[in-house]
């Protein structure tokens, strides 16, 4: 046991850049399996590593816990009945007993009966013991953002509601190299974590991820694009979109430098600070409703910090204040007609 | 369509029901045999044949990519729907998941606003805003339609408050799954509900499956109508109309007299949990052909009618092509309907949706409340 922790510590290599892993070990993987491999990694290192959730056992309803319980068992993979409360909190209990708990919230729309132990339990643990106890090995991985059909209940952002709680951190990956990296990172920070997989992207976005035992840092935003008139900051899936327009205000000789956010909360505010004092402009993007989301954070902050560097207001191309809807979904969307056109108004201010 | 008149359009058959299981009740309580009659048995199995002809077009029309998302189909459980709507009536209150679209029907919308609802067209049911999942109707006391497992429970039984508050001799028949009655907002529903005495029927409809999951290893204790505790319960053979309708009679009566009962119907889907799942990875394609042979619920009314002489097999053939006729007309007619224009995106957010400005994906297409 001794033995296993010490390989388990000196396993793992831990980078703030993904371009930093110098690892020519690679292979192609989309986003789910890259989170598979991740998940393997972990319950391969780690022996008090636990993996549950809704129909996890089979491989999951997205194939992430792929082949999992055939090599781990099923007292290490195995499935919950269809209790999200019960999934939560019972997560909590294995952490705060030391047993690194991974527990699957099937999609994000679902995770609100959790809500409770969430905030109230699993949050605010260690404050309220004096730090005697904590469910710091607690990691809740769910599915996260639109998909193109999901409509009201299979399409949310949540992470807005979890940013709000002192005590939680809150992760969103933009491809299958960071996933990886930013969910073995998450797995093995001493606090909860949320980790929001972008379920458009489980299959659709492809990478060459090496097949090491890699973490990338968390509260450590990238700069995934140098610029120099704008910053543009996303998460998840609106890393692409916020690419695409880009590539339209290039043309037009505007040069966009894009931030992924990565870590929701805590975020890395110097990478953000830096970037708009460079550039003295900034749009923000996200799927979830404008009101309250994590925009209109990042907007306070930002002003704060770099009033008198700022050349036009911050933008926040969201959603809409309303449900997410169901065939309105693209004129719901944030998407690269909507973010061009507030580079092209921010630009002109 | 020609029926022969004689006496048997009147006269009454009997049908032996199967035998009740009971928790807290006695046997005695309950009816043995249901009593039908020709124009009846026909009935349902028309209204049947209508409902499993519409999930059928639903997973044609899914296959062709014009009903996008989630679709949640209910056939070979059609009884259930059919015993709810004999036995009770739209002053009772019923609310669902998402598995809605043969309650929809029998609560009183038309193929065609249910098919034009699914394939999120304007003239659907709920404006096409709600989809397959979210049918309601207010003037029939349908409350939906819900796609969060277990969420209806608890809203089901303040439907049923009200309706004690407000002296109504009527019931709210609160309808989830085998995989639902795991969640924790039943129990506490359903202690409200037997402390309180409301006229509540907690309604299982036990297909065997949570998704992909067999009741054995999701539930401790898998006798589901016995999972009220001290509520009463009955199991009964969901896939008898006959036994469906009587149940929920003396449910009725039960209810208003005494407080909620616990119902667990016996039943099989032949989908599987929806269309993203092919449903035999769980189940071997022998057992849905065996359910099929040995349990559907149309059959076993086709089988009571030929065997009563009722009508022939020919004339059945000329039901099951009306039917079809039917809900082929909604589909072509839906098909060409519009899907709603970009302003009900903001409409019904709030009671008044003035302050909502709607950005186009072109600027000049934007809509600009008045007050700005």
């Amino acid at each position: 046991m001794q033995l296993l922790r010490r390989v388990y510590q000196f396993g793992s290599t831990k980078h703030r850049f993904a371009s930093d892993i110098k690892s020519t070990n690679r292979q192609k993987m989309n986003l789910f399996q890259a989170i598979n491999n991740a998940l393997d990694i972990e319950l391969g290192a780690n022996p008090k590593a636990l993996l549950f959730g809704e129909d996890v056992k089979f491989g999951g309803v997205f194939r992430c816990s792929q082949g999992l319980n055939e090599k781990y068992g099923t007292d290490r993979v195995f499935n919950t009945p269809l209790c999200e409360q019960g999934i939560g909190a019972f997560g909590i209990g294995l952490a705060s007993v030391g047993y690194t708990a991974i527990a699957e919230i099937q999609f994000g729309d679902y995770i609100f009966p959790a809500f409770d132990q969430i905030v109230n339990e699993a949050a605010k643990f260690r404050y309220r013991s004096g730090n005697q106890f904590n469910c710091g090995s607690l990691t809740i991985r769910s599915t996260w953002g639109a998909v193109g059909h999901g409509a009201l209940y299979h399409s949310q952002s949540p992470e807005a509601y979890f940013a709000h709680t002192p005590g939680l951190k809150v992760v969103v990956p933009r491809d299958p190299i960071q996933a990886k990296g930013l969910l073995l990172a998450s797995i093995r920070d001493k606090n909860p974590v949320i980790f929001f997989e972008p379920k458009a992207l489980y299959r659709n976005a492809e990478d060459e991820v090496p097949l090491d035992d890699y973490e990338l840092e968390l509260s450590k935003a990238e700069v995934v694009q140098q610029g120099k008139h704008i910053t543009l900051i996303g998460y998840g899936t609106s890393i692409r979109v916020l690419r695409e327009a880009a590539k339209m205000a290039e043309k037009d000789g505007v040069s966009c430098e894009i931030i992924d956010l990565q870590t929701i909360y805590p975020y890395d505010g110097q990478t953000l600070v830096e970037s708009v004092k460079k550039t003295g402009r900034c749009i923000i993007t996200h799927e979830a409703p404008q009101t309250c989301g994590m925009g209109a954070e990042l907007s306070a902050f930002i002003q704060e910090k770099c009033f008198l560097h700022l050349e036009a207001p911050i933008r926040r191309i969201t959603g809409y204040d309303t449900p997410f809807p169901l065939v309105h979904e693209p004129i719901y969307l944030p998407d690269k007609f909507k973010i061009y056109e507030a580079i092209k108004e921010s630009v002109n201010y | 369509m020609i029926f022969r008149i004689s006496r048997s359009c009147f006269s009454s058959i009997s049908v032996k029901l199967p035998p009740f299981k009971v928790h807290h009740l006695e046997l005695d309580q309950l009816p043995q045999t249901a009593t039908t009659t020709s124009s009846e048995l026909l009935a349902y199995y028309k209204s049947m044949q209508l409902q499993r002809r519409m999930e059928i077009a639903c997973d044609n029309l899914y296959k062709q990519r014009l009903i996008r998302g989630f679709l949640h189909l209910a056939d070979g459980q059609e009884s259930i729907y059919e015993g709810l709507h004999a036995g009770l009536t739209f002053d009772d209150c019923v609310i669902t998941a998402y598995r809605d679209h043969c309650i929809a029907l029998l609560r009183g919308d038309t193929p065609h606003q249910i098919i034009a609802e699914m394939m999120a067209k304007q003239t659907g049911s709920t404006k096409g805003k709600g989809g397959s999942m979210h049918y309601y109707k207010k003037a029939t006391n349908f409350y939906g339609g819900h796609g969060i497992v277990g969420a209806q429970i608890p809203l089901g039984t303040g439907l049923a408050f009200a309706q004690k508050y407000l002296k109504k001799p009527n019931v709210t028949l609160i309808m989830f799954g085998d995989g639902a009655a795991n969640q924790g907002q039943l129990y506490e529903a359903a202690n409200m509900a037997q402390l309180w005495h409301l006229p509540a029927i907690y309604f299982i409809e036990n297909n065997l499956f949570g998704m992909g999951t067999s009741i054995d290893r999701a539930s401790a204790n898998t006798k589901f109508y016995t999972r009220g505790d001290v509520i009463p319960g009955i199991q009964i053979d969901g896939n008898n109309v006959f036994q469906v309708r009587e149940t929920l009679k003396f449910a009725k009566k039960h209810c208003l007299e005494k407080g909620p009962i616990f119902i667990e119907a016996m039943t099989y889907r032949y989908h599987g949990h929806s269309m993203s799942d092919p449903g035999v990875t769980y189940r071997t394609r022998e057992e849905v052909q065996q359910q099929r042979k040995t349990r559907d619920c149309i059959n076993y009314v086709k089988n009571i009618i030929l065997e009563n002489k009722v009508a022939d097999e020919p004339q059945l053939e000329e039901i099951d092509n009306s039917t079809q006729n039917e809900i082929d007309i909604a589909v072509e007619q839906a098909k060409v309907d519009p899907v709603p224009p970009s302003t009900e995106l903001t409409t019904d957010v709030y009671v008044d949706n003035e302050n909502h400005f709607i950005r186009g994906i072109l600027y000049k297409d934007s809509i600009v409340p008045k007050s700005q």
